[in-house]
């Protein structure tokens, strides 16, 4: 028996078998070549030499002198499990993708980890970046069967013309829209856009050959595919020469709480070559409400110091509201002023808020702001760079039911075309981009923001809503997606990200074209169509007011 | 499917003459109902001034015609004449129906008085109160409109037989223009106010094809706080309130209905000379943009007769006819049976930029195309 005491063992000792992910090797396979230990962000593995001791024991007829018992040595050398914690095994599977023999993988551990219990060392909770990582969607359950069959000659996604974009900015009644026509008076700025929009992401949070895919991708998209995506910068700036460019037409410039990467931005104001599509003022995000945004000082580098105008490799926390002003009917009112004054009125300016069930009210302060050119809602399930676990898991609200009663309160005021709704937060969190994008427009939305799902599809980001990865608050991003460290973020290419760019937003148009055609939709986006929609749940079918089917 | 017929001519016709044409299209519908709209009336026997309203509608009941007779008479509305309908019950399948009641009225004098846009709104209220009071008694009263010269009637049925059963054809009713419709509803349960031709304030059309656009355009137009913009039993009777939004709440002149239920692509308004206009226009009323696959008919009380098609083209739709007499119909042979002297080679079937308009001097049809420029949209 062995003493307690000299049991390495304490309240937060793990073995392999607690943690989330499990390192499978396979010893026959390696070739001891360590492009997996080199690789894995977290040193969660490494390369070890192992001596195994085989017993001699002589305990047949034929066995000869005891003198001849003992212990002989076996060497062995394989990859070995970190299991302290913050070295943990992530599951990014970089190891499999580098491995030339199939020979190493992560897998979930089909236990229950030990890993929730004690993940708040010194005091300090669990923090990542990604998403809620809960798999459930009530959006992927949304189906569309309001099909033409009654009366029409099918629409024919592939040869039939389709109008899918919508419109960002305010709209007027149409009788206060011939009068100011007729008056010359100001008509607020509109844009049209492809209602897929590539969702405030910053520049900081990104590396800059991700920004730069993005910006190529959405530029093709618009310039070659006629498919006019915009994007939006998140908090922290644009560099300048993406100011100074006429690509800023594509770009959506958001404003938040910290005001970073505004000093460049005025500053580029008198050479800018066109204005950019929108202003996005962030109010709150739905994967952390009553949080501000948060770069960790990993990611603080030269680059990003110089656009946000701070020192480098400091935390860049934003504060939660912003901060001079006394309310949000304030807020809402001097911001979206002073910004549409920016841009001599010509840029529409709209609020970013957390999915809340508040959202009403500050939706119906907008409506009596003649110069909010839109809301944006950011339900729970949206994702970010660096926030508490428990707020990326349990704080917000879905977004479904958010829009849809805002967009019902709109519709009872006969202004649901004045102040578009946009909607973000968990559409195409298990992939379906397209089904849960139109599902949103259909209850209500004039288009939808997609962050996460642009990053796994154009740019390989290896998360997903089983807590894979999730350390983009780290600034170790195993693509280069999320690192401001060049040694990292050179595994991407920006032209690869541009192509999957312009991939995945075709993909999106003929899928939007194939959803609309059996609905006899072609000439406008079906925004508000909540009868063409339906759901196998009697309570959600209640609370979103469509059709209930089994 | 739906069957639509409409004749127009200087000289009043017998809605037979209609009816004969839905006959002709007959393979295109199910029979389950029928709905006419006369304008210009004249009756074989009474004289008839035209700026008399006419309440159109079905009495369900003895009780519900009393009702109807006492709450006229409370308005100060006196009955001037009271068409009788020579009705085979017979050969009507409903059985729940006392009197169709097609009734000229004299305006008591404080409505006589008012301003033309004042009775026109005291005309609607007038008609929806009696929807609300059939309404509230279980749906004993259906009234369809009431308005000076205009006559609508709606049944269940096949056309011809409900022609019959009316007694359509004995040529005391006539009129300059008449509008038909076969097949009264696509989606949506059998009701009568479900029929086709929808009227409010002077303002009529019927539709064949779905209207796919239908909720969205509704929950815009219940809100937008005009009055009389209700019922919806039919996702065509958007159409009818479209059309009236454009020309009596927006004023715009008859041209730009087509650019608000089908606008250009950006496309196309870059290279318009009213592009700018009209994109924001599209803008503002994106709400009313109709989208199934339809041809619209619509009259105005000017005896203004228009044809349009959605924006792809999906529907058929042809006009046809001869200086002083023209018919529009989802199918030729529609045409053929109301106008058959006439050269077939001049006959037109617009395309999905066209609007076809006869106006009332009925001389000659003209052409619209939304490429071109609306002259009277500055005026606006």
């Amino acid at each position: 028996m062995v003493s307690v005491q000299s049991l390495p063992v304490n309240p937060s000792s793990l073995t392999y078998h607690d943690l989330p992910w499990i390192v499978q090797h396979r010893e026959d396979r390696c070739t001891l070549c360590g492009r997996c230990t080199s690789v894995c962000p977290t040193n969660s593995i490494y390369l070890t030499y192992r001596r195994q001791r085989m017993p001699k024991v002589g305990l047949t007829p034929t066995t000869p002198a005891l003198d001849q018992r003992g212990s002989a040595y076996r060497t062995f050398m394989g990859i070995r499990q970190n299991t302290d914690l913050t070295r943990r095994c992530i599951g990014c599977g970089m190891c499999a993708m580098v491995c030339p023999n199939e020979a190493i993988t992560p897998t979930p551990n089909p236990n229950d980890p030990r890993t929730p219990f004690i993940n708040n060392q010194k005091g300090e909770p669990y923090t990542r970046g990604g998403r809620r990582n809960d798999r459930n969607s009530l959006l992927d359950r949304i189906a569309f069967n309001r099909i033409s069959m009654l009366t029409d000659p099918a629409l024919d996604a592939g040869r039939h013309e389709f109008s899918c974009n919508t419109i960002l900015g305010r709209v007027l009644p149409p009788q206060e829209f011939l009068r100011r026509q007729a008056a010359g008076e100001w008509i607020p700025p509109t844009r049209e856009i492809f209602p897929f929009i590539i969702g405030s992401m910053s520049f900081g949070a990104l590396s800059p050959n991700m920004w730069l895919g993005l910006l190529q991708g959405v530029a093709y998209c618009n310039e070659v595919l006629g498919i006019p995506v915009v994007m939006c910068t998140g908090e922290g700036g644009c560099p300048p020469w993406v100011l100074k460019s006429p690509f800023l037409k594509y770009i959506v410039l958001q404003i938040a709480s910290g005001y970073f990467g505004w000093d460049e931005i005025i500053r580029a104001l008198p050479e800018m070559q066109c204005d950019p599509a929108a202003i996005e003022i962030k109010y709150g995000q739905g994967a952390k409400p009553g949080d501000g945004g948060l770069l960790m000082w990993f990611k603080v580098s030269k680059l990003i110091a110089r656009l946000r105008g701070v020192p480098e490799g400091v935390d860049l926390p934003s504060p939660p509201v912003h901060q001079t002003l006394y309310s949000i009917e304030e807020s809402v009112m001097k911001m979206i002023q002073t910004m549409s004054m920016a841009w001599n009125f010509k840029v529409p300016v709209y609020p970013k808020i957390s999915g809340s069930t508040s959202a009403k009210s500050v939706l119906n302060n907008l409506v009596r702001n003649p110069y909010a050119g839109g809301l944006l809602i950011d339900g729970i399930d949206g994702g970010t760079g660096a926030a508490y676990n428990v707020s990326m898991d349990a704080t917000g609200h879905p977004i479904a039911s958010n829009l849809r009663e805002c967009y019902l309160d709109l519709a009872a005021q006969g202004r649901q075309n004045e102040i578009p709704l946009f909607a973000a937060g968990g559409i195409g969190k298990n992939g379906n981009v397209t089904q849960n994008g139109m599902a949103m427009i259909m209850l209500g939305a004039s288009g939808v923001h997609i962050g996460k799902y642009i990053m796994q599809a154009a740019s390989g980001c290896l998360g997903n809503e089983r807590n894979r990865c999730n350390v983009c608050n780290l600034g170790i991003c195993p693509k280069g997606i999320t690192s401001q460290n060049p040694k990292i973020y050179r595994r991407l290419n920006p032209d690869d990200v541009a192509q999957r760019v312009a991939e995945t937003f075709m993909s999106i148009r003929t899928e939007i074209k194939k959803i609309m055609a059996p609905l006899g939709r072609s000439q406008s986006l079906p925004i508000g169509m909540s009868d063409a929609i339906a759901i196998g749940d009697k309570d959600v079918a209640e609370r979103l007011k469509i059709k209930y089917v089994c | 499917m739906c069957r639509l017929a409409l004749k127009t001519a200087s000289t009043p016709f017998s809605p037979f003459t209609v009816l004969t044409a839905m006959e002709a299209m007959q393979e295109g519908y199910d029979g389950s109902g029928l709905g006419l709209l006369l304008r210009g009336l004249k009756f074989s026997d009474y004289s008839y001034q035209a700026a008399d309203p006419i309440l159109s509608g079905i009495a369900h009941s003895e009780a519900a015609l009393h009702r109807l007779n006492e709450f006229m008479q409370s308005q100060g509305y006196e009955l001037k004449y009271d068409h009788e309908f020579e009705v085979d019950f017979a050969k009507i399948e409903a059985k729940d129906r006392f009197r169709y009641f097609l009734r000229v009225y004299k305006f008591p004098k404080p409505v006589a008085k008012m301003a033309q846009e004042q009775r026109e709104q005291a005309m609607l209220r007038l008609r929806l109160t009696l929807r609300r009071n059939g309404e509230d008694h279980g749906g004993d009263l259906t009234v369809f409109s009431f308005w000076p010269d205009v006559a609508t009637i709606k049944e269940v049925g096949w056309p011809m037989g409900v022609g019959e059963a009316l007694g359509l054809n004995d040529n005391r009713i006539k009129s300059r223009v008449c509008m038909a419709q076969g097949r009264q509803n696509t989606n949506y349960g059998i009701n009568l106010y479900a029929c086709h031709p929808f009227f409010i304030q002077g303002i009529a059309t019927m539709t064949n094809g779905e209207n796919t656009a239908f909720i969205p355009i509704k929950e815009w137009l219940t809100g937008v706080g005009v009055e009389g913009y209700l019922g919806y039993q039919s996702d065509s009777e958007v159409f009818a309130h479209i059309l009236h939004y454009v020309t009596k709440v927006l004023n715009l002149p008859l041209p730009v209905y087509k650019h608000v239920i089908t606008p250009l692509k950006t496309e196309e308004l870059d290279k318009h000379p009213q592009g700018d206009f009209l994109k924001g226009l599209r803008n503002v009323c994106r709400r009313l943009i109709i989208d199934g696959p339809n041809a619209v008919i619509g009259t105005l009380p000017d005896e203004t007769c228009i044809l349009t098609m959605d924006h792809k083209k999906m529907r058929p739709a042809t006009i046809g006819g001869k200086p002083g007499e023209w018919a529009m119909a989802s199918e030729i042979c529609g045409v053929d049976a109301m106008i058959p002297d006439r050269d077939r080679s001049l006959d037109f079937q617009p395309m999905r930029e066209n609007t076809i308009v006869v106006p009332p001097h009925r001389k000659e049809f003209e052409i619209w195309s939304q490429f071109n420029p609306c002259p009277l949209i500055q005026a606006a």
